[in-house]
């Protein structure tokens, strides 16, 4: 990757955030930090590396995204958005009554959504299945989860990690966005996810760990994971929660609330001072 | 009635994977450590490549049956009734029911008849979970035709079906070469009769059927309904039932709160109000003990049932 290109995907990135703070701005209500921290990996897989055609969403050949912390949506919906998967004004009606973008994402009414999340620790399992399907008709799609570091907190998580790697899904990639921090604190204070390296290495994963806002960081782990054979990938991707907007960056309490007139202001001027000057 | 040889719904249900299977090479076939039992061991034996045991994690596995068929895949997923709706109730509601996947579950060792394993195992919740779930269809089959050919049904149709499979072995009494004929949603009326209507679901429409034939040497004409389909109930045999005989006795091996009574006696509270009575598990647990005797002891063999629609005939 050029630097040029990873000028694009850094652009990219910044647009994804100012549409995640539009729609959580006009949701009054949803979850901007973990959509912040997340938008990086979520723009390199969508605009460098996902096989997918927003013009056939369902095609059975495509690369697949399950958001297993479904709750960071917005992110995802910004993604899709502007990769064409359906207009961005969708963005400005998310959460409203009869809403196509709902709470958590609903692959029965977005085009590009692959699976139904948002009850914790259940994406990872779904992913596991599809990767299995793959394997059974000797396809050759991949497919990406995106964990959240608290959500490893789940026993499914576990489970699914069990069944990864027992069948040897190596076409399956997590990704767990460790920003650090979940609703009730840091998750160190919370519950201790301590070594969580270790503890998938030792489920029979190749654990890569990468700074999660660096773009040929992730280029390179998510080309070493292709590379993997016999056992499944987790990416352990260091993050900043609220990344690229000051007052919600490493703050517990922007897991889950949207800003006022004020504060959204705020925003959107920091991403687009940070947009300008990518672009200068 | 003559005897015909007798067959667990489960092991009517592993040979019935099978037949499908032969036809359709998009079944596969999820278990959790639980294959000997719930019979999806005669499947992985004949198709080793498509069965994948999920070990002891009950919701991991309907995840893992959720993301095949979104990949186009028609996963079978088996289990105790106890866990493949109790423990992974979340995982089915919302992996499952919510984006209307085309996932099958099984639940084996159903109700009180699982015998000696006792109340932890006992599931007489099953159905009451997943009739809450919206978009379910619930299958209970009566004996081993009827499973074999719900089977087929749960296939041809496209979204999440739950499937209940009994343990004990008991007599195949539908005859596919006299008539028999299954739908999903349409209960088969197996005796007619005016004095009132009994219906009955799964293991115990064969008591049922033995208990209303002895009430007819009586003179009691009965009216026997099997409702092999809890959700969608059949409305219009309730209904007409409901008008013609003017009382309603409903039978299930499940807890009376949430299962056939209460799917029944909703429909004839809206459309045709007459008393129904439910008989069945009355809101305790099971406890250990041979599954024949246990029936006894709850009152759903043919004597006790017999004893229980003469009593209720007579209120």
């Amino acid at each position: 990757m050029d630097t040029s290109e990873i000028l694009e995907l850094k652009k990219t990135a910044c647009n994804v955030r100012l549409w995640t703070i539009e729609g959580v701005f006009h949701a009054k209500s949803g979850h901007p930090g973990g959509s912040l921290s997340a938008a990086d990996l979520m723009t390199y897989l969508y605009f460098k590396e996902m096989n997918v055609d927003p013009k056939n969403p369902d095609d059975p050949k495509r690369d697949r995204f399950v958001l297993s912390k479904g709750h960071c949506c917005p992110a995802l919906y910004a993604t899709l958005a502007l990769k064409g998967f359906f207009p961005t004004e969708e963005i400005k009606s998310l959460r409203h009554i009869g809403a196509m973008l709902q709470g958590h994402p609903d692959m029965k009414h977005t085009p590009g959504i692959d699976m139904s999340s948002g009850s914790l620790g259940q994406g990872i399992s779904a992913a596991c299945g599809m990767a299995l399907a793959a394997k059974l008709s000797e396809d050759d799609y991949r497919v990406y989860t995106m964990l959240g570091d608290g959500e490893c907190e789940e026993g499914q998580v576990w489970e699914a990690a069990m069944f990864a790697s027992h069948y040897k899904l190596d076409n399956l990639t997590a990704i767990v966005d460790f920003n650090g921090l979940q609703i009730d604190g840091t998750v160190d204070e919370v519950a201790g996810l301590s070594d969580i390296d270790k503890k998938f290495e030792s489920f029979g994963f190749e654990v890569i760990k990468i700074d999660g806002h660096d773009f040929e960081q992730i280029e390179n782990a998510i080309n070493k994971a292709k590379t993997v054979k016999g056992k499944p990938v987790v990416i352990i991707a260091s993050t900043i929660k609220g990344k690229g907007v000051s007052y919600m960056e490493n703050q517990v309490g922007w897991h889950g609330k949207a800003p006022n007139a004020e504060q959204y202001q705020t925003a959107v001027d920091e991403l687009n001072a940070q947009l300008k000057a990518l672009e200068a | 009635m003559a005897e015909t040889k007798k067959i667990a719904t489960r092991e009517s249900f592993g040979l019935a994977l099978c037949e499908l299977a032969k036809e359709h090479d998009d079944i596969v076939v999820l278990d959790a450590d639980l294959a000997a039992a719930t019979k999806t061991e005669i499947f992985k034996k004949a198709y080793p490549d498509r069965f994948f045991d999920c070990g002891i994690a009950e919701g991991n596995m309907i995840g893992v049956a959720a993301g095949l068929a979104a990949a186009g895949k028609v996963p079978f997923a088996a289990s105790f009734a106890m866990f493949a709706t109790g423990r992974a109730y979340e995982q089915v509601r919302n992996s499952v029911g919510y984006p209307h996947l085309n996932v099958k579950i099984a639940g084996s060792h159903a109700g009180i008849s699982v015998g000696e394993d006792g109340a932890t195992h006992q599931c007489c919740e099953d159905i009451a979970l997943m009739r809450t779930i919206p978009g379910m269809v619930i299958l209970n089959p009566a004996d081993h035709y009827e499973m074999i050919e719900a089977v087929k049904a749960s296939y041809a149709y496209k979204g999440p079906v739950y499937i209940r499979l009994g343990r004990l072995a008991i007599e195949s009494f539908n005859d596919p070469d006299n008539g028999y004929r299954f739908e999903i949603g349409k209960g088969i009326t197996l005796e007619e009769g005016d004095d009132v209507t009994v219906i009955a679901t799964g293991l115990v429409v064969y008591e049922a059927l033995k208990a209303v034939r002895a009430l007819k040497e009586k003179g009691i004409n009965a009216r026997l309904i099997n409702m092999h389909t809890i959700k969608p109930i059949d409305k219009d045999i309730i209904i007409k039932a409901a008008k013609e005989t003017g009382k309603i006795i409903t039978i299930e091996e499940h807890n009376i709160i949430g299962g056939l009574g209460e799917a029944v006696a909703a429909v004839t509270a809206e459309n045709a109000p007459v008393p129904v009575y439910r008989i069945g598990v009355e809101d305790t647990f099971g406890h250990s003990g041979p599954a024949v005797g246990l029936l006894a002891e709850f009152g759903l063999d043919a004597a006790g049932l017999e004893k229980k629609i003469s009593e209720l005939l007579n209120k």
